[in-house]
């Protein structure tokens, strides 16, 4: 493994009594790249996350993320990792600062560096006059920007985001990807998770997941070559054309 | 482990807390609540056993037995009947617990030197009612005929005995009830409190952006008991002061020795709770769980009936029940005046039951599924 792969996985597989979640998936991801992981509902994309961020574990195979050994070192990945839940899961009854302080201060930051990051943050969305709201009051949009804030602030290696842009308007998530690419271009690795295909384009490289396995990988132009299809879209029916798990 | 985690951490439960619409209400009205009514309606005292007289004999002796029967704390004669079947129904109707039948001939048959026996039947539905209001009715008229037959001047030896109560002399319920009754207190603040607060987080996922983070499973789980640690101490704290101002119960023995039980107490509470939400998915599910220790804990444990009238068997278990220890140290410190050398047994099972149930909760506790 070269220094510049971040995450490198080897038959990688999650079984639930006799249902394989996960079955046998390798990849590699390069530091800075924006990852595309795409699949139908129950393919497994969620478990698979869940097991590079050391919230599930394994039944078989191996792998490193932030090169920390995902059976071994989950706590260590923990610490060079971001993770934004499909749920939004901050403190609805703490404010946006409480949230932000809270997770920035358990990821060792120091209280001047968390005031600094958090100023500059809230400069840059323009949320000055969110700071004190309660976070269950504030507006889906914002939720989610707010999500993905408190997963980079401390700039971890790599930041997971699991259908980050579900549910909210096409400008909204024209705007988050605006931030994902602000985070790549500081360095770090981006794993997203969606069902957009639009935004599949944005990713530098791709996987396509069905029924467990990951059964394409490629730049999402070297996808549309190899299937001879025009849009990412085209991509998307062929390779999951013969899924056999519900939707 | 880590300061600056843990302090973060108990801030934010701390504003969590302070925003809940219920909790905070709940940790000041439940202590009063339970120590103010409680230990008015939980006795066993048995008052007010209602007697209905079937006087056969009609006689100065007779109507005097009634009228003692009627000014008795505890009796009250609810109404004179001529024949048994009249009054058997008053029983059978609810309206009176025990029937008392006095003979004909009574006083006549007494006078000649015959032993007259009185009758007396009980409605056995309510056992402890039953037996004691037969009790009452028999010592009163036994104690009306001494008193009578001295009056006319016969002389029986009648050897009275005079029993003195040790530890609680007036005999009063509550004395036992309100020591014990802060072990209800603790399992709900220090027990079932917390386990809801943590299943609550897995229910809105919140836990798992925790879990995601490098956060230590001890400083996380610290930062749900230290809260209600305290708030335990605190409510221990205003039950006796309600024990003191309300009831004028005060402690016999050092309130150092309550203080260090309901520690101990409140340890081994958070242990079965932390393993509770372990367990749990869904809030329904820890309830259930709970609700189940906490019938066996209050049932069982001694709070109400003495562990020394279970059955055999039913006793050995208790020593598997950690509020039994608990109750046994509250009664004892408070009535007897107990210390830690007299209750070393109770307060090292105590510990041991702490100690086992905070490692049964650290074991199961998992970051990682």
């Amino acid at each position: 493994m070269d220094k510049e792969t971040v995450i490198s996985v080897k038959d990688l597989t999650k079984k639930f009594g006799n249902f394989t979640a996960v079955d046998h998936i390798t990849l590699q991801v390069r530091r800075g790249e924006i990852f595309g992981f795409l699949g139908a509902n129950g393919a497994g994309k969620t478990t698979a996350m869940r097991m590079l961020c050391g919230l599930s574990l394994p039944t078989s195979g191996t792998g490193t993320v932030a090169g920390y050994d995902i059976l071994r070192q989950a706590e260590e990945i923990k610490r060079h990792i971001g993770y934004m839940s499909q749920k939004f899961s901050l403190y609805e009854n703490l404010t946006v600062w409480e949230n932000l302080n809270l997770f920035a201060t358990i990821y060792g930051m120091s209280a001047k560096r968390i005031k600094e990051k958090t100023d500059a943050v809230f400069r840059a969305l323009g949320m000055e006059n969110m700071r004190n709201v309660l976070v269950k009051e504030i507006p889906l949009g914002w939720k989610q920007k707010l999500a993905f804030t408190a997963a980079t602030l401390h700039s971890p290696d790599v930041v997971f985001l699991d259908e980050p842009t579900g549910g909210v308007d096409p400008s909204t998530r024209r705007k988050f990807w605006e931030m994902i690419y602000r985070a790549s271009s500081e360095g770090m690795t981006v794993f997203v998770t969606t069902h957009y295909l639009d935004e599949a384009e944005y990713c530098s490289r791709i996987s396509i997941m069905v029924d467990g396995r990951i059964t394409a990988l490629d730049s999402p132009a070297g996808l549309k070559r190899q299937y001879h299809a025009g849009t990412m879209d085209e991509v998307f029916r062929i390779v999951a054309k013969d899924a056999k798990r519900e939707n | 482990m880590n300061a600056n985690t843990l302090k973060i951490l108990l801030r934010k439960e701390v504003s969590l807390m302070k925003r809940n619409p219920i909790i905070p209400r709940l940790i000041v009205a439940m202590p009063i609540l339970v120590m103010l009514i409680i230990p008015l309606v939980a006795t066993l005292d048995v008052k007010n056993v209602e007697v209905v007289v079937v006087d056969n004999d009609r006689t100065e002796l007779s109507r005097r037995m009634v009228a003692d029967m009627d000014a008795s704390e505890y009796l009250s004669v609810t109404g004179c009947y001529f024949s048994y079947d009249e009054a058997f129904r008053q029983v059978e109707s609810g309206k009176a617990d025990a029937i008392v039948t006095i003979p004909k001939d009574y006083l006549r048959d007494l006078t000649n030197g015959k032993r007259p026996e009185l009758d007396l039947k009980a409605n056995g539905v309510n056992a402890t009612k039953g037996t004691l209001g037969a009790q009452y009715a028999t010592m009163s008229a036994a104690h009306t005929l001494v008193r009578w037959q001295m009056e006319q001047g016969i002389t029986i030896p009648v050897q009275e005995a005079a029993v003195v109560n040790l530890y609680n002399p007036t005999l009063n319920f509550r004395n036992y009830m309100i020591p014990a009754l802060m072990v209800v207190l603790l399992i709900i603040i220090c027990g079932f409190l917390p386990t809801l607060n943590l299943v609550s987080e897995k229910e809105t996922g919140t836990i798992e952006a925790m879990n995601v983070t490098p956060v230590g499973r001890l400083e996380f789980v610290l930062s749900k008991l230290i809260p209600y640690w305290i708030v335990g101490i605190l409510v221990v704290t205003v039950g006796m002061l309600i024990g003191w101002l309300v009831y004028g119960l005060v402690p016999e023995g050092n309130v150092v020795n309550i203080y260090l039980a309901a520690v101990l107490f409140s340890f081994v509470m958070s242990g079965l709770g932390v393993f509770i939400a372990n367990r749990s998915a869904t809030i329904l599910q820890s309830i259930f769980m709970m609700f189940a220790f906490i019938v066996v804990f209050q049932l069982m444990g001694g709070l109400f009936t003495p562990i020394a009238s279970m059955p055999r068997w039913a006793q050995c278990i208790t020593y598997a029940i950690p509020p039994r220890y608990f109750i046994e140290i509250m009664r004892s410190v408070y009535l007897k005046g107990g210390t830690v050398a007299d209750l070393w047994m109770q307060y090292a099972a105590l510990s041991g039951f702490a100690l086992l149930f905070c490692l049964i909760a650290a074991v199961t506790y998992r970051k990682r599924a």
